[in-house]
């Protein structure tokens, strides 16, 4: 690993986001607008439901650590969509950078896309519905931690959907979270699925994530087992992730589709 | 360096793209690739980039297998410029030099991006976003990011494509001197028979995924009794069954 090229591909997309201010702007605004949004339909559960009663912010919480998940995810797409939309592809996949330098990059710097935009909306929330998720305790690093895990291995997926099918595979890129959201349990306990979704949603760590967000909310206890298991639920997608993107890669490479690849 | 391609073959599931080329570029030789759109030149070139995993065949650098080579260790030496290719238009010309200096690894950065834009001549907008230029000014930019690695083998995909006349002969006088004054072996595609013919040592001239001849432009214009090489190129496009 050479970290001067990690750097080089992080800072191409930082002086992107430094050069525009509209850009800047996008990527605060989003998170801003679900915070309001979720922060007075929390205001309402609170007031007008015995699940959530006296336990202020436990939907605003969700409401944050999803788009956590979301911004991570969207993130990593993003950047892979920028160099197909700007032209660039040849020339980043003709520069001696390996592909695990690629993807080190995309990860790491997708951190920052997804701080800006979530920290402002995290420190409104504070004195606006006087929610904090810090309120979760040392537990939050390792939930946000297999949620970022998580939303790369997402972002690994779409990105080799890019590197297989071309730019038309954009919109999947967006969709992706939604599809998953209703087996993620994020705002509701995994008993209202079916059955049959229940098995399937345990394969999500989002499931874990979540429930264990709210045991720590309202019964104010810690089940690091939960935690442990959605960690390695999150570990084993990214794994996936990275087999299916080099797969990708290998098969881009193939079918001839790296060469002049823009929209 | 020196390239040799052997019996190089690409089939896109049942489209025979490249058809078994072979051919040889000597240390610091210039060696043109010619032929219609859609010949396979592109495709030549992307698997010399290792863009394209050839369907058979061998691209040797310096007689070891480019396969042989890992990814970073053949691309540091490598570099290529296309107009069809764009550097990303929100970042300005020095960030993306800065970013491909520090992407090849580039020493004494500053210095080289400071030398290779007193050589094009692209100071005036260093500081101006890459999307926001001219045609000509892009190509210089381009050629700039191309060369910024001071590449021992470079690939030219129609350098002066869509260019006026005057900026066109700026890059080519600009890749003639930087010829003379570099240990450089370059494949140049191109369509303009005047820019090959003064660039290049020696020319390849394909069809339909086939070499249908090569040689020195003199040989070539002689050998198919024609008084320039666009009336050879004109000529050898144009055959049907003979080659």
């Amino acid at each position: 690993m050479n970290f001067n090229k990690i750097y080089a591909l992080g800072l191409r997309h930082l002086y992107l986001i430094m050069n525009s201010f509209p850009r800047v702007l996008d990527l605060i605004y989003w998170p801003t607008v679900q915070i309001f949004l979720w922060g007075f339909i929390s205001k309402f559960f609170t007031l007008n439901s015995d699940y959530y009663s006296n336990t202020v912010g436990v939907i605003l919480t969700a409401a944050i650590l999803y788009d956590f998940l979301f911004r991570a995810s969207i993130s990593f797409n993003m950047m892979f969509l920028e160099e197909i939309w700007s032209r660039n592809f040849t020339n980043l996949f003709i520069a001696p950078i390996k592909i695990s330098e690629i993807i080190v990059s995309l990860t790491l710097t997708a951190i920052l896309r997804t701080l800006i935009g979530l920290v402002p909306a995290v420190l409104i929330s504070i004195p606006l519905f006087g929610v904090s998720i810090l309120e979760l305790g040392p537990p939050l690093v390792l939930l946000l931690l297999a949620l970022y895990l998580f939303g790369i291995s997402l972002g690994l997926f779409v990105t080799s959907g890019l590197l297989r099918f071309g730019p038309s595979f954009e919109n999947i890129a967006w969709a992706s979270l939604f599809f998953l959201a209703p087996l993620g349990c994020i705002y509701y306990p995994i008993d209202i699925l079916p059955n049959i979704l229940q098995i399937l949603a345990k394969g999500l760590p989002l499931v874990h994530i979540f429930e264990e967000m709210r045991s720590i909310l309202l019964n104010e206890s810690v089940n690091y087992s939960n935690i442990f298991i959605s960690s390695i639920i999150s570990v084993i997608y990214f794994v996936i992730g990275i087999i299916v993107f080099y797969a990708s890669y290998f098969g881009a490479k193939k079918r001839g589709t790296l060469i002049n690849m823009g929209e | 360096m020196f390239i040799q391609v052997k019996n190089l073959t690409k089939i896109y599931k049942d489209y025979l793209a490249v058809n078994k080329i072979n051919f040889f570029i000597e240390k610091n030789k210039t060696i043109g690739l010619l032929g219609p759109n859609g010949c396979g030149k592109t495709t030549s070139i992307g698997m010399m980039l290792g863009l394209i995993t050839p369907t058979s065949g061998d691209i040797l650098i310096n007689n070891k297998n480019l396969k042989s080579f890992s990814r970073d260790q053949i691309l540091s030496r490598f570099n290529f410029a296309s107009p069809y290719v764009e550097l990303p238009k929100k970042l300005t010309v020095k960030q993306n030099l800065e970013i491909y200096g520090r992407l090849y690894g580039i020493e004494n950065l500053s210095e080289r991006i400071n030398e290779i834009s007193n050589d094009l001549d692209i100071k005036n907008f260093f500081d101006r976003k890459t999307g926001e230029l001219s045609s000509g000014q892009k190509n210089r930019v381009s050629l700039a990011k191309a060369l910024i690695n001071k590449p021992e083998i470079l690939l030219l995909d129609e350098p002066t494509a869509s260019l006026d006349p005057d900026i066109g002969d700026f890059v080519r006088s600009y890749i003639q001197d930087y010829k003379s004054k570099n240990k450089v072996t370059i494949l140049l595609a191109s369509h303009n028979m005047s820019e090959v013919e003064r660039l290049c040592d020696s020319i390849v001239m394909m069809r339909k995924g086939k070499i249908i001849d090569n040689g020195t432009c003199e040989e070539l214009i002689k050998k198919h009794g024609r008084n320039n090489l666009e009336e050879t190129f004109l000529k050898l496009a144009r055959s049907r069954d003979e080659f």
